[in-house]
Protein backbone atom coordinates (compact mmCIF):
# COMPACT_ATOMS: atom_id res chain seq x y z
CA UNK A 1 0.00 0.00 0.00
CA UNK A 2 1.19 3.56 -0.83
CA UNK A 3 1.71 6.32 1.91
CA UNK A 4 -1.48 8.17 1.92
CA UNK A 5 0.17 11.14 3.88
CA UNK A 6 -1.17 12.99 6.54
CA UNK A 7 -4.34 13.09 5.75
CA UNK A 8 -4.78 9.41 5.05
CA UNK A 9 -7.50 8.60 7.92
CA UNK A 10 -9.73 10.85 6.07
CA UNK A 11 -9.15 8.64 2.01
CA UNK A 12 -9.43 5.42 4.36
CA UNK A 13 -12.90 6.50 5.75
CA UNK A 14 -14.18 7.50 2.36
CA UNK A 15 -13.44 4.69 0.70
CA UNK A 16 -14.35 2.72 4.15
CA UNK A 17 -17.73 4.58 3.60
CA UNK A 18 -18.24 3.78 -0.22
CA UNK A 19 -17.40 0.54 0.12
CA UNK A 20 -19.72 -0.09 2.47
CA UNK A 21 -22.85 1.62 1.14
CA UNK A 22 -22.08 0.34 -2.19
CA UNK A 23 -21.82 -3.48 -0.63
CA UNK A 24 -25.18 -2.93 1.11
CA UNK A 25 -26.73 -2.11 -1.45
CA UNK A 26 -25.57 -4.96 -3.73
CA UNK A 27 -26.40 -7.18 -1.01
CA UNK A 28 -30.01 -5.46 -0.12
CA UNK A 29 -31.04 -6.00 -3.66
CA UNK A 30 -30.12 -9.43 -4.15
CA UNK A 31 -31.86 -10.60 -0.93
CA UNK A 32 -35.10 -8.32 -2.34
CA UNK A 33 -35.20 -9.83 -5.65
CA UNK A 34 -34.36 -13.70 -3.85
CA UNK A 35 -36.75 -13.43 -1.10
CA UNK A 36 -39.70 -12.39 -4.14
CA UNK A 37 -38.51 -15.46 -6.30
CA UNK A 38 -38.98 -17.74 -3.16
CA UNK A 39 -42.60 -16.48 -2.42
CA UNK A 40 -43.56 -16.52 -6.21
CA UNK A 41 -42.20 -19.84 -6.78
CA UNK A 42 -44.33 -21.14 -3.12
CA UNK A 43 -47.94 -19.28 -5.20
CA UNK A 44 -47.24 -20.86 -8.51
CA UNK A 45 -46.55 -24.11 -6.95
CA UNK A 46 -49.39 -24.46 -5.19
CA UNK A 47 -50.99 -23.24 -8.72
CA UNK A 48 -51.83 -19.98 -8.46
CA UNK A 49 -52.09 -17.86 -11.62
CA UNK A 50 -53.09 -14.56 -12.45
CA UNK A 51 -56.55 -14.41 -14.47
CA UNK A 52 -54.83 -13.71 -18.05
CA UNK A 53 -52.94 -17.18 -17.51
CA UNK A 54 -54.25 -20.17 -18.84
CA UNK A 55 -53.56 -22.70 -15.88
CA UNK A 56 -51.24 -25.28 -16.05
CA UNK B 1 -43.28 -20.97 -49.55
CA UNK B 2 -45.18 -19.77 -46.14
CA UNK B 3 -45.54 -16.64 -44.76
CA UNK B 4 -45.02 -14.97 -41.66
CA UNK B 5 -47.54 -13.76 -40.03
CA UNK B 6 -46.34 -12.97 -36.81
CA UNK B 7 -46.86 -9.33 -36.37
CA UNK B 8 -43.15 -8.03 -35.65
CA UNK B 9 -42.79 -6.04 -32.39
CA UNK B 10 -41.21 -2.54 -32.51
CA UNK B 11 -38.85 -1.61 -29.74
CA UNK B 12 -41.21 0.50 -27.71
CA UNK B 13 -43.47 -2.38 -27.72
CA UNK B 14 -41.23 -4.62 -26.67
CA UNK B 15 -40.12 -3.00 -23.51
CA UNK B 16 -43.20 -2.02 -22.75
CA UNK B 17 -44.51 -5.40 -21.75
CA UNK B 18 -43.00 -6.02 -18.47
CA UNK B 19 -42.42 -10.08 -19.39
CA UNK B 20 -40.34 -8.71 -22.64
CA UNK B 21 -38.71 -6.64 -20.84
CA UNK B 22 -37.11 -8.90 -18.35
CA UNK B 23 -36.52 -11.70 -21.21
CA UNK B 24 -35.04 -8.74 -23.48
CA UNK B 25 -32.41 -7.22 -20.78
CA UNK B 26 -31.42 -10.56 -18.33
CA UNK B 27 -28.65 -11.67 -20.59
CA UNK B 28 -27.15 -7.88 -19.96
CA UNK B 29 -26.83 -7.95 -16.22
CA UNK B 30 -23.86 -10.68 -16.22
CA UNK B 31 -21.89 -8.78 -18.78
CA UNK B 32 -23.06 -5.54 -17.01
CA UNK B 33 -21.69 -6.85 -13.76
CA UNK B 34 -18.81 -8.15 -15.09
CA UNK B 35 -17.41 -4.87 -16.74
CA UNK B 36 -18.07 -3.38 -13.45
CA UNK B 37 -15.56 -5.60 -11.03
CA UNK B 38 -13.22 -4.40 -14.43
CA UNK B 39 -13.72 -0.99 -14.13
CA UNK B 40 -13.52 -0.89 -10.45
CA UNK B 41 -10.56 -3.01 -10.40
CA UNK B 42 -8.45 -0.93 -13.10
CA UNK B 43 -10.12 2.07 -11.43
CA UNK B 44 -8.57 1.82 -7.96
CA UNK B 45 -5.71 0.71 -9.38
CA UNK B 46 -4.93 3.93 -11.22
CA UNK B 47 -6.90 5.57 -7.59
CA UNK B 48 -3.92 4.44 -4.93
CA UNK B 49 -1.05 3.11 -7.03
CA UNK B 50 -0.63 4.73 -10.41
CA UNK B 51 -1.83 8.84 -10.40
CA UNK B 52 1.15 10.79 -8.30
CA UNK B 53 -0.27 13.19 -5.43
CA UNK B 54 -1.74 16.97 -6.32
CA UNK B 55 0.29 19.34 -5.80
CA UNK B 56 -1.99 21.27 -3.77
CA UNK B 57 -4.56 18.90 -2.53
CA UNK B 58 -1.68 16.06 -1.88
CA UNK B 59 -3.02 12.21 -1.49
CA UNK B 60 -6.69 13.58 -0.72
CA UNK B 61 -7.05 13.85 -4.50
CA UNK B 62 -7.47 10.31 -4.45
CA UNK B 63 -11.03 11.44 -2.59
CA UNK B 64 -12.15 12.75 -5.80
CA UNK B 65 -12.06 9.41 -7.52
CA UNK B 66 -15.03 8.29 -5.39
CA UNK B 67 -16.47 11.64 -4.75
CA UNK B 68 -16.75 13.09 -8.22
CA UNK B 69 -18.67 9.94 -9.36
CA UNK B 70 -21.09 9.61 -6.54
CA UNK B 71 -21.74 13.43 -7.06
CA UNK B 72 -22.51 12.91 -11.08
CA UNK B 73 -24.88 9.47 -10.20
CA UNK B 74 -26.83 11.93 -7.62
CA UNK B 75 -27.85 14.13 -10.34
CA UNK B 76 -27.55 12.02 -13.57
CA UNK B 77 -30.26 9.39 -11.50
CA UNK B 78 -32.53 11.59 -11.13
CA UNK B 79 -32.47 13.15 -14.50
CA UNK B 80 -32.94 9.69 -15.30
CA UNK B 81 -35.92 9.24 -13.16
CA UNK B 82 -37.36 12.88 -14.64
CA UNK B 83 -36.93 11.20 -18.22
CA UNK B 84 -39.20 8.41 -16.88
CA UNK B 85 -41.52 10.75 -14.91
CA UNK B 86 -42.08 12.17 -18.26
CA UNK B 87 -42.80 8.47 -19.72
CA UNK B 88 -45.37 7.69 -16.55
CA UNK B 89 -47.27 11.12 -17.26
CA UNK B 90 -47.16 11.51 -21.06
CA UNK B 91 -47.31 7.81 -22.20
CA UNK B 92 -48.69 5.44 -19.50
CA UNK B 93 -45.37 3.12 -20.02
CA UNK B 94 -45.31 0.63 -17.65
CA UNK B 95 -41.78 0.35 -17.43
CA UNK B 96 -41.19 4.16 -16.69
CA UNK B 97 -42.72 3.42 -13.44
CA UNK B 98 -40.84 0.57 -12.58
CA UNK B 99 -37.48 2.82 -13.51
CA UNK B 100 -38.66 5.71 -11.39
CA UNK B 101 -39.25 3.11 -8.48
CA UNK B 102 -36.06 1.10 -8.96
CA UNK B 103 -33.85 4.41 -9.15
CA UNK B 104 -34.75 6.60 -6.08
CA UNK B 105 -32.89 4.39 -3.38
CA UNK B 106 -29.97 4.19 -5.61
CA UNK B 107 -30.24 8.15 -5.96
CA UNK B 108 -30.87 8.54 -1.97
CA UNK B 109 -27.51 6.45 -1.80
CA UNK B 110 -24.91 8.01 -4.52
CA UNK B 111 -26.08 11.03 -3.19
CA UNK B 112 -25.52 10.60 0.60
CA UNK B 113 -21.95 9.20 -0.23
CA UNK B 114 -21.08 12.54 -2.36
CA UNK B 115 -21.86 14.46 0.72
CA UNK B 116 -20.19 11.88 3.02
CA UNK B 117 -17.17 11.35 1.00
CA UNK B 118 -17.07 15.57 -0.09
CA UNK B 119 -17.05 16.49 3.67
CA UNK B 120 -14.34 14.02 4.65
CA UNK B 121 -12.43 15.78 1.66
CA UNK B 122 -13.54 19.62 3.03
CA UNK B 123 -12.17 18.42 6.73
CA UNK B 124 -8.69 18.43 5.40
CA UNK B 125 -8.66 21.30 2.32
CA UNK B 126 -11.72 23.80 3.88
CA UNK B 127 -10.70 23.31 7.47
CA UNK B 128 -14.49 22.12 7.98
CA UNK B 129 -16.53 19.44 7.17
CA UNK B 130 -19.72 21.30 6.34
CA UNK B 131 -20.77 24.68 4.86
CA UNK B 132 -24.00 26.05 4.05
CA UNK B 133 -23.26 26.83 1.01
CA UNK B 134 -24.82 26.70 -2.18
CA UNK B 135 -23.60 23.23 -3.75
CA UNK B 136 -23.95 21.52 -0.70
CA UNK B 137 -27.16 22.73 0.14
CA UNK B 138 -28.69 22.54 -2.88
CA UNK B 139 -27.41 18.59 -2.05
CA UNK B 140 -28.86 17.96 0.61
CA UNK B 141 -32.03 19.05 -0.60
CA UNK B 142 -31.74 16.61 -3.46
CA UNK B 143 -31.19 14.38 -1.07
CA UNK B 144 -34.20 14.94 0.92
CA UNK B 145 -35.94 15.19 -2.73
CA UNK B 146 -35.11 11.20 -2.74
CA UNK B 147 -35.75 10.75 0.49
CA UNK B 148 -39.67 11.88 0.04
CA UNK B 149 -40.20 10.11 -3.09
CA UNK B 150 -38.98 6.81 -1.46
CA UNK B 151 -41.36 7.70 1.09
CA UNK B 152 -43.82 8.50 -1.65
CA UNK B 153 -43.27 5.24 -3.16
CA UNK B 154 -43.81 3.42 0.24
CA UNK B 155 -47.35 5.87 1.21
CA UNK B 156 -49.61 4.38 -1.54
CA UNK B 157 -50.79 0.95 -1.78
CA UNK B 158 -51.80 1.53 -5.43
CA UNK B 159 -48.63 1.61 -7.16
CA UNK B 160 -50.40 3.17 -10.77
CA UNK B 161 -51.74 5.89 -8.31
CA UNK B 162 -48.37 6.41 -6.95
CA UNK B 163 -46.42 6.39 -9.77
CA UNK B 164 -48.42 9.54 -10.96
CA UNK B 165 -47.91 11.22 -7.86
CA UNK B 166 -43.91 10.74 -8.18
CA UNK B 167 -43.58 11.33 -11.29
CA UNK B 168 -45.33 14.80 -10.89
CA UNK B 169 -43.21 15.53 -7.94
CA UNK B 170 -40.11 14.08 -9.90
CA UNK B 171 -40.72 16.66 -12.13
CA UNK B 172 -41.39 19.62 -10.06
CA UNK B 173 -38.50 18.24 -7.84
CA UNK B 174 -36.05 18.59 -11.16
CA UNK B 175 -35.56 22.34 -10.75
CA UNK B 176 -32.94 21.47 -8.74
CA UNK B 177 -30.67 19.91 -10.63
CA UNK B 178 -29.74 23.15 -12.71
CA UNK B 179 -29.51 25.09 -9.14
CA UNK B 180 -26.94 22.14 -8.06
CA UNK B 181 -24.96 22.48 -11.27
CA UNK B 182 -24.73 26.09 -11.51
CA UNK B 183 -24.82 27.27 -7.55
CA UNK B 184 -20.99 27.40 -7.71
CA UNK B 185 -21.40 30.15 -10.24
CA UNK B 186 -24.34 31.99 -9.29
CA UNK B 187 -23.12 32.49 -5.58
CA UNK B 188 -20.03 32.60 -3.55
CA UNK B 189 -19.56 29.39 -2.49
CA UNK B 190 -16.44 27.59 -0.87
CA UNK B 191 -16.81 24.24 -3.63
CA UNK B 192 -14.55 24.55 -6.76
CA UNK B 193 -16.19 25.85 -9.94
CA UNK B 194 -16.12 22.89 -12.70
CA UNK B 195 -12.42 21.80 -13.06
CA UNK B 196 -13.21 18.62 -15.84
CA UNK B 197 -16.51 19.50 -18.01
CA UNK B 198 -15.13 23.00 -19.13
CA UNK B 199 -15.45 25.23 -22.47
CA UNK B 200 -11.83 25.20 -22.28
CA UNK B 201 -11.20 22.12 -21.44
CA UNK B 202 -9.99 20.09 -17.77
CA UNK B 203 -8.17 21.88 -15.56
CA UNK B 204 -6.28 18.85 -14.48
CA UNK B 205 -3.75 16.71 -15.44
CA UNK B 206 -3.85 13.16 -17.69
CA UNK B 207 -2.48 11.43 -14.36
CA UNK B 208 -5.57 12.54 -12.15
CA UNK B 209 -8.10 12.76 -15.31
CA UNK B 210 -7.42 9.42 -15.74
CA UNK B 211 -8.28 7.20 -12.92
CA UNK B 212 -11.31 9.96 -12.19
CA UNK B 213 -13.12 9.04 -15.46
CA UNK B 214 -12.19 5.35 -15.07
CA UNK B 215 -14.01 5.52 -11.54
CA UNK B 216 -16.88 7.70 -13.20
CA UNK B 217 -17.47 4.57 -15.93
CA UNK B 218 -17.47 1.88 -13.38
CA UNK B 219 -19.80 3.69 -10.92
CA UNK B 220 -22.27 4.67 -13.78
CA UNK B 221 -21.71 0.96 -14.67
CA UNK B 222 -22.64 -0.25 -11.22
CA UNK B 223 -26.05 1.94 -10.98
CA UNK B 224 -26.49 0.46 -14.48
CA UNK B 225 -25.80 -3.15 -13.21
CA UNK B 226 -28.10 -2.41 -9.77
CA UNK B 227 -31.05 -0.30 -11.72
CA UNK B 228 -31.51 -3.04 -13.75
CA UNK B 229 -31.90 -5.48 -11.04
CA UNK B 230 -33.77 -3.56 -9.64
CA UNK B 231 -36.06 -3.29 -12.42
CA UNK B 232 -36.65 -7.04 -12.81
CA UNK B 233 -37.36 -7.27 -8.38
CA UNK B 234 -40.06 -4.38 -8.55
CA UNK B 235 -41.50 -6.30 -12.33
CA UNK B 236 -41.44 -9.11 -9.96
CA UNK B 237 -43.02 -7.43 -6.70
CA UNK B 238 -46.09 -6.35 -8.98
CA UNK B 239 -46.45 -10.14 -10.37
CA UNK B 240 -46.10 -11.22 -6.46
CA UNK B 241 -48.75 -8.74 -5.38
CA UNK B 242 -51.21 -10.02 -8.03
CA UNK B 243 -51.11 -13.57 -6.91
CA UNK B 244 -51.36 -12.97 -3.78
CA UNK B 245 -54.22 -10.82 -4.29
CA UNK B 246 -56.08 -14.10 -6.51
CA UNK B 247 -54.50 -16.37 -3.69
CA UNK B 248 -56.99 -14.39 -1.03
CA UNK B 249 -60.03 -14.51 -3.69
CA UNK B 250 -59.62 -18.42 -4.19
CA UNK B 251 -59.26 -18.25 -0.51
CA UNK B 252 -62.08 -16.45 -0.11
CA UNK B 253 -64.07 -18.02 -2.83
CA UNK B 254 -63.62 -21.65 -0.97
Amino acid sequence: MIDLGPHAAFIIWAYAGVTLAVGALIALRIGQSRRIERRLSALEAQGVRRRSEKSA
Amino acid sequence: MSIDTTPRQSWWTRIAHPGQFTAWTTPWLKPLAVVTVLLFALGLWFAFFNSPEDYQLGDTVRIMYVHVPTAWLSQFIYAAMAVSAVGTLVWRHPMADVSMKAAAPLGATFTALALFTGSLWGRPTWGTFWEWDGRMTSTLVLLLIYLGIIALWRAFEDQLRAARVVAIFTLVGAVNIPIIKFSVDWWATLHQPASVFRPDGPRMPGSILTPLFVMLFAFTFLFFTLHLMGMHTEIKRRRLINLERRAAERGGAA
